[in-house]
């Protein structure tokens, strides 16, 4: 008798599991679409790459002790004096293109990640603030917004480092400057809408301070349409930081990113020695195909106009 | 109108005089260019003599005085290493730049609206698919690596097109064209792809969005349901409402495109300004450097004012603050 009843009480418990978040939902969605879950994987490679370079890498390109100039420009597949293959084959000092890629997408990623999330917090900072205080703040913010963006990233990050020089830190500079406003406006505009939800003003009738309510309440809900920008922005960060840094004005030729490695082989491309500009490239944009593609996915999940 | 325009007139030139404060100030920074123009041997009297005759012995506000009271008779300084007005040098780089991004953007518009409307229409189909795909593919290329890959393609291996240079110009009022000769038309299709790439798939990408919405929206049902053709509906109903934003972006964008011309031009040693501001970032020259800026933030802010101007021409919602209805 006892088992009898209590199955009509377990059984409305099964049939209706507790309704996926929509974290999971969001996840679920996207794990739907092969192309994005291909770009995804890909961008999982290229970050497994960057990290374990120097565990992966045949040989260490910046060690002079592991180089020989017997093996300077070496077609891909030639094997070399110490043993191994050169896959992709070899630049002008003999270094190992494959090893260089490796290294050189770690400074790449690196760069492209610190200014992303310096970027981030500086406008979402202001772009918060913006949107909390309006009045003359927002006018204010919103107007430099505005002006840097009428002009194009490439133009901005050239008047600064023209006048600040080369140099890591002075790259990453240039491309916070470049990305911060994008941040500002995104969180700026949802954050608009979010403000004059209920529940932040359940929160200030509770008397919890102005910048706990920014943070803990506000902040979480703008959270997806920054998703996008952030992955858009690391890509776009990719390409510009690896630009500058061909054109001769990014980053030191001590930090060879891939922009760098792409230059070193620019010389040597009338030639016909191809591999030391063209390998790097591809490992360029397959890391920015990658997240880009992730981006892309992101963004039309996250569109409530194309809700399906 | 008249006061919106004013207002915006107004607006413009603050944001000129402002990015030029701003420009002067920070290029004041950069190095000595006293020690790249004379022999490092050179005793001080020598040096302070140099720089006393480039005005660099002044304090900070009286060269931007100085610097703003010559500009407005359109004398930006003279190029410290051709020695000739840096404004002169700009104007003589200027059309070659403008060409090459007049032809980009001409490209990136004929290729990209076709493309982006069929891939509006027929979202699910396969070609569509590839349509998207390669456009993202447009986005992630980056612009320099594509030019090199153009000229290993077509100069080097094929040896179809020069790599390198204007080729062959022609003048039209004084103004030499490279796109009104053979030559130079050979010589100006690689740039003008590679620069025309990133717009088109930007175009690609505008058109499809702009097109997959309009044809869920009522005006164009109302359209089908009445029998009109399939060929004018997408003609005249869906295709006009999209000119507006496509307008709008490629005369934003074009801006971005001289902005750009800076890589094209380093990678294919097309003489124009962008090349011009590399060598002279390079090399120091200050007042090349600031004459640029100044000509580029002139050239961005009147393209935003025309860019408005003809929006409200194309969109007769578009009401201006202060006009009367």
């Amino acid at each position: 008798m006892s088992a009898l009843s209590s199955k009509p009480l377990a059984a409305p418990a099964a049939a209706t599991p507790p309704p996926p978040s929509r974290g999971m939902r969001l996840v679920r969605a996207y794990m739907r679409n092969r192309m994005a879950l291909f770009g995804l994987l890909l961008m999982l490679v290229v970050l497994f790459l960057a990290v374990f370079a120097p565990w992966i890498a045949p040989q260490n390109p910046y060690d002079l002790k592991q180089l020989s100039l017997m093996d300077a420009r070496r077609p891909p597949g030639t094997e070399s004096m110490a043993g191994f293959t050169f896959v992709l084959g070899t630049d002008a000092l003999g270094r190992d293109i494959w090893s260089g890629i490796l290294y050189g997408l770690r400074i790449s990623l690196t760069v492209a990640v610190v200014s992303a999330l310096v970027a981030l917090t500086i406008g979402s900072t202001l772009g918060l603030t913006a949107a909390w205080r309006g009045g003359r703040t927002d006018a204010l913010i919103m107007r430099i917004v505005d002006l840097q963006m009428s002009f194009p990233s490439i133009l901005v990050a050239l008047i600064l480092l023209a006048v600040l020089g080369r140099g890591v830190d002075k790259t990453i500079i240039a491309l916070v400057t470049v990305q911060w406003a994008y941040y500002a406006r995104t969180i700026r505009a949802s954050a608009m809408i979010e403000r004059e939800k209920e529940y932040i003003e359940a929160a200030s009738c509770m008397r919890l301070g102005a910048w706990r309510i920014m943070t803990r309440h506000l902040l979480p809900n703008c959270l997806p349409p920054l998703m996008v920008v952030v992955t858009v922005q690391i890509a776009h960060a990719i390409s510009l930081e690896a630009t500058l840094s061909f054109l001769g004005i990014g980053l030191p030729e001590t930090e060879p990113s891939l922009g760098l490695l792409i230059a070193s082989g620019y010389a040597h491309l009338l030639t016909g020695t191809y591999w030391i500009s063209i390998f790097p490239g591809i490992a360029l944009l397959i890391a920015i195909f990658a997240i880009n593609l992730v981006a892309d996915h992101l963004r039309d999940l996250l569109n409530p106009r194309l809700a399906r | 109108m008249t006061e919106f325009i004013v207002r915006r007139l107004l607006q413009a030139a603050l944001v000129v005089a402002v990015m030029s404060l701003l420009v002067f100030t920070g290029v004041y920074a950069i190095g000595d260019p006293v020690e790249l123009l004379i022999n490092p041997e050179a005793d001080q009297a020598t040096r302070d003599m140099v720089a006393s005759q480039l005005g660099l012995d002044q304090p900070l506000w009286r060269q931007y005085t100085l610097f703003v009271a010559n500009a407005l008779q359109g004398d930006l300084g003279r190029s410290f290493v051709f020695n000739i007005p840096a404004i002169e040098l700009i104007l003589q780089r200027m059309p070659a730049t403008l060409e090459l991004a007049a032809l980009a953007t001409l490209i990136a518009l004929v290729l990209g609206v076709p493309l982006g409307l069929y891939a509006g229409m027929r979202p699910y189909s396969p070609v569509s698919h590839t349509i998207m795909t390669g456009s993202i593919l447009g986005f992630s290329l980056p612009t320099f690596w594509v030019g090199l890959l153009l000229i290993l393609v077509f100069a080097v291996w094929l040896g179809w097109l020069p790599a390198f240079g204007r080729g062959k110009t022609a003048s039209v009022f004084g103004v030499e064209w490279s796109v009104l000769t053979l030559d130079g038309l050979r010589h100006i299709v690689l740039p003008a792809a590679n620069l025309a790439l990133f717009k088109l798939a930007l175009i690609i990408r505008l058109t499809q969005a702009g097109a997959r919405e309009a044809a869920l929206q009522d005006y164009v049902r109302f359209a089908r349901a009445r029998g009109i053709a399939p060929s004018r509906v997408l003609f005249v109903h869906i295709l006009r409402n999209l000119m507006i934003p496509i307008v709008t972006v490629a005369g934003i964008e074009f801006g971005g495109v001289v902005a750009f011309a800076v890589v094209t031009e380093s990678i294919f040693n097309w003489p124009g300004m962008g090349k011009l501001i590399i060598d002279s970032i390079n090399l120091l020259d200050r007042p090349v450097i600031v004459a640029y800026l100044v000509v580029i933030v002139f050239f961005f802010v009147l393209i935003n004012l025309l860019v408005d101007l003809l929006y409200t021409l194309l969109d007769p919602r578009v009401r201006l603050s202060g006009g009367s209805r």
